[in-house]
């Protein structure tokens, strides 16, 4: 992807990077993202970001776990090879929900982890800018993305007005794996 | 703030000492930063020749075949069951502590779950060498699964306890991993950020899949935690359910009881916080983290130990009393007199499990034998040893007299390679825990900075003017926050 110029704030306090955050959305400045070093919750609402919904596919692969089990132990026990076990019902539904169970639970999670790891863009070898060696450490980094019209220097002051500090403006490569705004609250 | 949290004064804090969010990455990092400590030497080579004694134990048994273990006919079941039953015991408290306790809110759990959960992966993985081993011609192991063959295809029995125990205990590890490593990406990140020496840098980077700390990210992250909690919820209670249907679906008089899921369950649970303290309590000091592992998390699962100990206690008492009550005689003789009688060849081993499991754990019903240190260690080791000890009398007394008497086998004691293999695992589990230690932050450091301002003692009395203000007060307050 294109590079792309940030001007780059930090926060030591939640308290003012909320209202920073509200500040920078109502004078329209184009929020690229904030970086924090635990889940700040509310943060997400207080940026406009869509809500996840990493979870449904969880239920897609967890119904997909189970109808697999089902339908392969159903095949196996009644078509492929009706195995005589002690004169019981080859279709011994209640003798399966175990492996059922554990196939389901298997799938969603794998499939979850799989797909955080995808649409995060997480991978062991994975390059990616860091606006602030601190970010994961004690403070909370706010990017503000400049578009051609963007005055950096207005930007700048108007960060600090905020209360950001260490403000300066940085070039980087921007990704794909941020997620989308939503679209009643998207703020610029 | 968008969601006022609040946590009662009255609670002691969480996290103690003058912390910032900065102090708390010091704290936690720097074991790993700085180089091992001479103590941490001398456990890691123990357990290193723990370990080569175990791998020798199993080279000795998989090249003599099952016989170098003492097992007979008779009791087909000895040492290697038992403790296959007991290090997956232990494993399900970390998955309590990290997953239920989460569902439940449970602020406390950020203290230690980091390294519980670590527990888990590790006592799983022992757990896992028994039944694979015990197979005896161990290169044949994956015809346990369901694969297309060359002999039929022959599947695998979907209807035996045996196959629903491969799939649970691999799905059981799996999850754990999971769960745990993705809550590990963030905090091998602020390691990653710290690191001054280049190696480290690398390792790192590669080992936190370029965490950045987006917002976004976070909250993915947020949500896939709770459906990871969510789901590893029921399977912790679905793993040891299934291990109890090993013995519960037999028709081994001691074995063929409904009660066995829950009471097996609850053992796990009672054993696995035992090993947790065990670890902990030694973690907290050689690591300097008592201001982040406090009283208060010993406390509570010490209260954790009392509950499930009893809940192990009456279900002890319910198979006896329903042995006796019941109309099957060979069930009451497994009771009566392999069990029960004193002088019968095992009748110690029924003893010895009473008294560690029920009786002993009663002492926490006193506030201040659950803060003593000693007192909790003690104890950590004596409910592991009593709960050793239920498995084996579950699965031994149960066996060495079957049905026909002139089989019954009263000499049963495990050879030198049977014992070795046992130690063996705990090489294995201490060797893992101790290159954990060194090399993972051993508490969750994200998850500890995100409770520091709600339960960290530096600032929980700012907390305490909102317990005291009328409704009308504080409502003025949180609706002026924003």
């Amino acid at each position: 992807m294109a590079e792309k110029k940030f001007v780059v704030g930090s926060f030591k306090e939640e308290a003012v990077l909320f209202d920073a955050v509200k500040k920078v959305r109502k004078a329209g400045y184009k929020l690229h993202d904030v970086y924090t070093p635990f889940p700040i919750h509310g943060l997400d609402q207080a940026m406009g970001l869509r809500d996840t919904s990493i979870h449904t596919a969880g239920f897609i692969y967890g119904i997909f776990g189970t109808t697999t089990a089902l339908s392969f132990i159903t095949w196996v026990f009644t078509k492929d090879w009706p195995l005589n076990i002690g004169g019981k019902p080859h279709f011994a539904l209640p003798a399966w929900i175990p492996i059922m169970f554990e196939f389901t639970v298997l799938c969603a999670c794998v499939g979850m982890v799989l797909t955080f790891c995808y649409i995060c863009q997480l991978a062991p070898f994975v390059k990616k800018h860091h606006f602030h060696e601190r970010a994961t450490d004690d403070t909370f980094v706010m990017a503000i993305e400049c578009t051609p019209k963007t005055d950096e220097n207005e930007v700048s002051s108007f960060l600090n007005s905020t209360g950001a500090t260490e403000i300066n403006v940085q070039q980087a490569e921007t990704g794909w794996w941020l997620g989308t705004y939503d679209k009643d609250t998207k703020p610029f | 703030m968008a969601a006022f949290k609040y946590e009662s004064h009255v609670r002691e804090p969480l996290v103690e000492g003058k912390k910032d969010y900065h102090q708390v990455t010091e704290d936690i990092v720097r074991p790993i930063e700085s180089s091992p400590s001479k103590l941490w030497w001398v456990g890691f080579i123990i357990s290193v020749i723990l370990l080569l004694f175990g791998v020798y134990s199993i080279y000795r048994e998989v090249t003599y075949g099952v016989g170098e273990w003492n097992l007979n006919k008779t009791i087909g079941w000895g040492w290697d069951i038992t403790n296959f039953v007991w290090w997956v015991g232990i494993g399900h408290a970390g998955t309590l502590i990290s997953a239920i306790l989460l569902l439940f809110r449970q602020g406390w759990r950020t203290g230690v779950n980091r390294a519980a959960e670590a527990m888990t992966i590790f006592a799983v993985m022992c757990a896992g060498q028994f039944p694979i081993w015990h197979m005896g011609r161990v290169w044949m192991a994956f015809f346990v699964l369901p694969y297309p063959n060359t002999r039929g295809p022959l599947w695998v029995n979907f209807n035996s306890p045996l196959l629903w125990d491969v799939f649970a205990i691999s799905t059981y590890f799996t999850v754990s991993l999971l769960f745990w490593y993705s809550g590990l990406i963030p905090d091998l990140a602020t390691v990653r950020d710290r690191a001054k020496l280049k190696w480290r840098k690398k390792m790192y980077g590669v080992l936190a899949f370029g965490w950045t700390g987006s917002t976004k990210h976070w909250q993915r992250h947020e949500s896939l935690s709770l459906v990871l909690a969510g789901m590893s919820t029921p399977l912790v209670l679905s793993v040891h359910t299934v291990v109890s249907f090993d013995f519960a679906t037999s028709v081994i008089p001691g074995w063929h009881t409904t009660i066995f899921p829950p009471y097996f369950v609850a053992g796990a649970i009672f054993s696995g916080f035992a090993m947790v303290q065990t670890l902990l309590l030694i973690t907290r000091k050689v690591l300097k983290l008592e201001e982040y592992i406090t009283l208060e998390h010993i406390e509570v699962m010490n209260k954790v130990i009392v509950l499930t100990g009893s809940i192990v206690g009456i279900a002890y008492l319910t198979e006896l009393f329903i042995s006796w009550y019941g109309q099957n005689k060979f069930e009451g003789w497994a009771f009566m007199h392999n069990r029960l009688d004193l002088f019968s060849p095992y009748g110690w081993s029924y003893y010895l499990m009473m008294g560690c499991n029920v009786l002993s754990p009663q002492i926490f019903w006193f506030r201040k034998m659950r803060r003593n240190l000693f007192v909790t260690f003690f104890m950590s080791i004596l409910v592991n040893i009593g709960m050793w000890f239920e498995r084996f009398v579950i699965i031994v007394t149960s066996i060495y007299r079957d049905y026909l008497p002139s089989s019954w086998s009263t000499y049963y004691t495990p050879t030198i390679y049977e014992i070795g293999f046992y130690v063996g695992t705990f090489g294995l589990f201490f060797t893992c825990y101790f290159l954990f230690s060194k090399f993972f932050p051993v508490i969750a450091v994200a998850e500890i900075k995100h409770i520091l301002k709600k339960s960290g003692e530096a600032y929980k009395p700012a907390n305490e003017k909102v317990e005291t203000e009328s409704t009308e007060e504080f409502y003025h307050q949180v609706s002026h926050h924003h």
